[in-house]
């Protein structure tokens, strides 16, 4: 259980995204803390992935998306931050589609490392090797470092992709639906670690298994519609305890 | 009975016949387009290959270039498309990773595309022009190699720039954004991630560059290439003979040419091109063996 009384890491204040003219999310304002694992959960184009994508500015990378109200990431808003490669380099987002970069696995690990100027074999292997440990990874390819990422399967390259967003150390770890291409028993083992993790980083989980959120999330958000219903500690939110008839049909599957 | 179910009726083998014969018509298409090339390399190997010889490489023309060999034609033409070469690769690379990684889809943009259309449409004999009034005239390097290359450059760039542009556009657009989630700036991402997945698509447009920077006589008859030259080029100030231009003369403007010669000097023109384009193309393959993604 967070207590209350950690600090904030990320104030979302009147957030409001539009793709053209279309609203993905409308005014949408809540606070989540530090180390803290804050679950989204909402059915498909609630804005669960717009969301996390104003966060690290991705909206940089899509001229048709407009951001409006203020994201502040420990207490700066990130849409007047001027250096976003440093905020880039704090956050680690892991996506539903894995993407392994086309070249070795050990490099895909060592890539964040090496951006940041580290060049010492030692201290890259070791980065390598415990971040690839975290994301369960390491004893299937611990014997291969050298064959290229994009071409281990589809879990595999998921749990890489979820070990180089680990080896940029970041503050802020958002995950979208990492589990859709990765394989129950593995799954379990990541959602372990997550809750290790916690002590190290704030953690954001959109997901699409209710139960995923029950199991890891201290507190959930459930979005619908480009809006934020309700946030409630995960527990109180899936023990009838919902201020809203909507939360409490879709946390018990009669929608969605 | 089931084989019944399976029994041709009269629309089916109506279909069939025509797919035969659509099939037949493209087949020959295609292959009528092997025939120019076979003749062409049969004619100059049957009528060129006698009097090939290493003296016919490295020697000099004599006799009023009715007998001796190409050596100065031969080393003009490397001289030629090398220096093009280190002119338009940088540049036509550097343009191409502007207008794929950082251009914003502007009219900016789009005039400058425009721009590249248009240079690969304008006419060789037009480039030449250009060259004898800017890098001839103007910017007052006489007729030289540099100014000859300079012209066989700003004629090829469009190839090398379309060719770059294509192949970084091939690396698909996820493997970037990882890159920048990650906090890494536009040009670390090019150099860790998109170029080094570019390479053989690059490669082509460079093979394409060669082969038509060897090959053109327009630009470079007025802006650096002479018909006959008793020395070697020892610097790009200095003109040079080449070969191209030295086929047109030994087979239109040269009386009692032996008739071997100018085949001897096709054969060899296209020879160097093969050659370069081979090494390239094996190259290519060696990088495209180790697939990516």
């Amino acid at each position: 259980m967070v207590s209350d009384t950690n600090p904030v890491k990320l104030e979302i204040q009147n957030l409001t995204i539009r793709y053209g003219g279309q609203a993905a999310i409308s005014g949408v304002n809540l606070s989540i803390r530090e180390h803290e694992i804050f679950g989204i959960i909402g059915p498909a184009n609630a804005g669960k992935t717009s969301f996390l994508k104003a966060i690290n500015r991705m909206d940089m990378f899509d001229s048709n998306m407009r951001v409006e109200g203020n994201i502040l990431f420990n207490g700066q808003d990130v849409r007047k931050l001027r250096n976003i490669y440093a905020l880039r380099s704090r956050i680690g987002v892991v996506f539903p589609l894995p993407v392994g970069l086309p070249m070795s696995v050990y490099d895909n690990v060592a890539l964040s490392a090496r951006l940041r100027g580290i060049k010492e074999r030692a201290e890259l292997d070791l980065i390598v090797e415990r971040c690839l440990t975290r994301a369960a990874l390491w004893d299937e390819v611990k014997d291969r470092l050298d064959t290229l990422g994009s071409l281990l399967s589809g879990g595999q390259q998921q749990r890489l992709t979820i070990a180089r967003a680990l080896s940029q150390e970041p503050e802020l770890l958002m995950l979208d639906e990492f589990s859709i291409a990765v394989d129950p028993v593995t799954t379990m083992r990541i959602e372990d670690v997550l809750k290790e993790l916690k002590s190290e980083m704030t953690i954001i989980l959109v997901t699409n298994l209710v139960q995923q959120a029950r199991r890891l999330a201290d507190r959930t958000a459930f979005f619908l519609d480009g809006g934020c219903v309700e946030v409630a500690q995960t527990e109180a939110l899936f023990t009838q305890q919902t201020r809203d008839p909507r939360t409490r049909d879709y946390v018990e599957g009669r929608f969605g | 009975m089931d084989n019944h179910m399976f029994a041709a009726t009269e629309l089916n083998q109506k279909n069939q016949r025509t797919e035969k014969l659509v099939r037949l018509l493209f087949i020959l298409m295609a292959g009528l387009l092997i025939l120019p090339v076979l003749i062409i390399l049969f004619t100059l190997v049957y009528k060129g290959s006698s009097i090939l010889s290493i003296d016919f490489l490295f020697t000099n023309p004599t006799n009023g270039m009715t007998e001796g060999g190409i050596f100065p034609a031969l080393l003009g033409t490397i001289w030629l498309v090398v220096v093009a070469l280190i002119v338009s690769v940088p540049l036509g690379i550097a343009a191409a990773i502007y207008l794929s990684e950082y251009a914003p889809d502007n009219w900016g943009t789009r005039l400058i595309n425009l721009a590249i259309i248009n240079l690969a449409g304008v006419p060789s004999i037009v480039h030449a022009l250009f060259g004898l009034g800017a890098f001839v005239v103007f910017f007052n390097f006489g007729t030289s190699i540099l100014a000859a290359s300079l012209t066989l450059a700003i004629m090829t760039l469009p190839v090398v720039i379309v060719a770059t542009r294509e192949s970084l556009q091939a690396v698909p657009h996820a493997f970037r954004e990882a890159c920048w989630n990650m906090g890494a700036t536009r040009w670390q991402t090019i150099r860790r991630v998109v170029l080094p997945n570019a390479v053989s698509g690059i490669l082509t447009g460079v093979i394409l560059e060669v082969s038509r920077s060897a090959g053109e006589t327009a630009p470079i008859m007025f802006t650096g290439a002479v018909f006959f030259s008793p020395f070697l080029p020892q610097g790009v100030m200095d003109q040079t003979m080449a070969m191209s231009l030295h086929l047109f003369v030994v087979s239109t403007q040269v009386p009692n040419v032996p008739e071997n010669l100018p085949y001897g000097v096709a054969l060899v023109l296209i020879g160097m091109v093969l050659i370069m384009n081979s090494i390239s193309i094996a190259f290519r393959m060696h990088l495209r063996g180790k697939k990516k993604w």
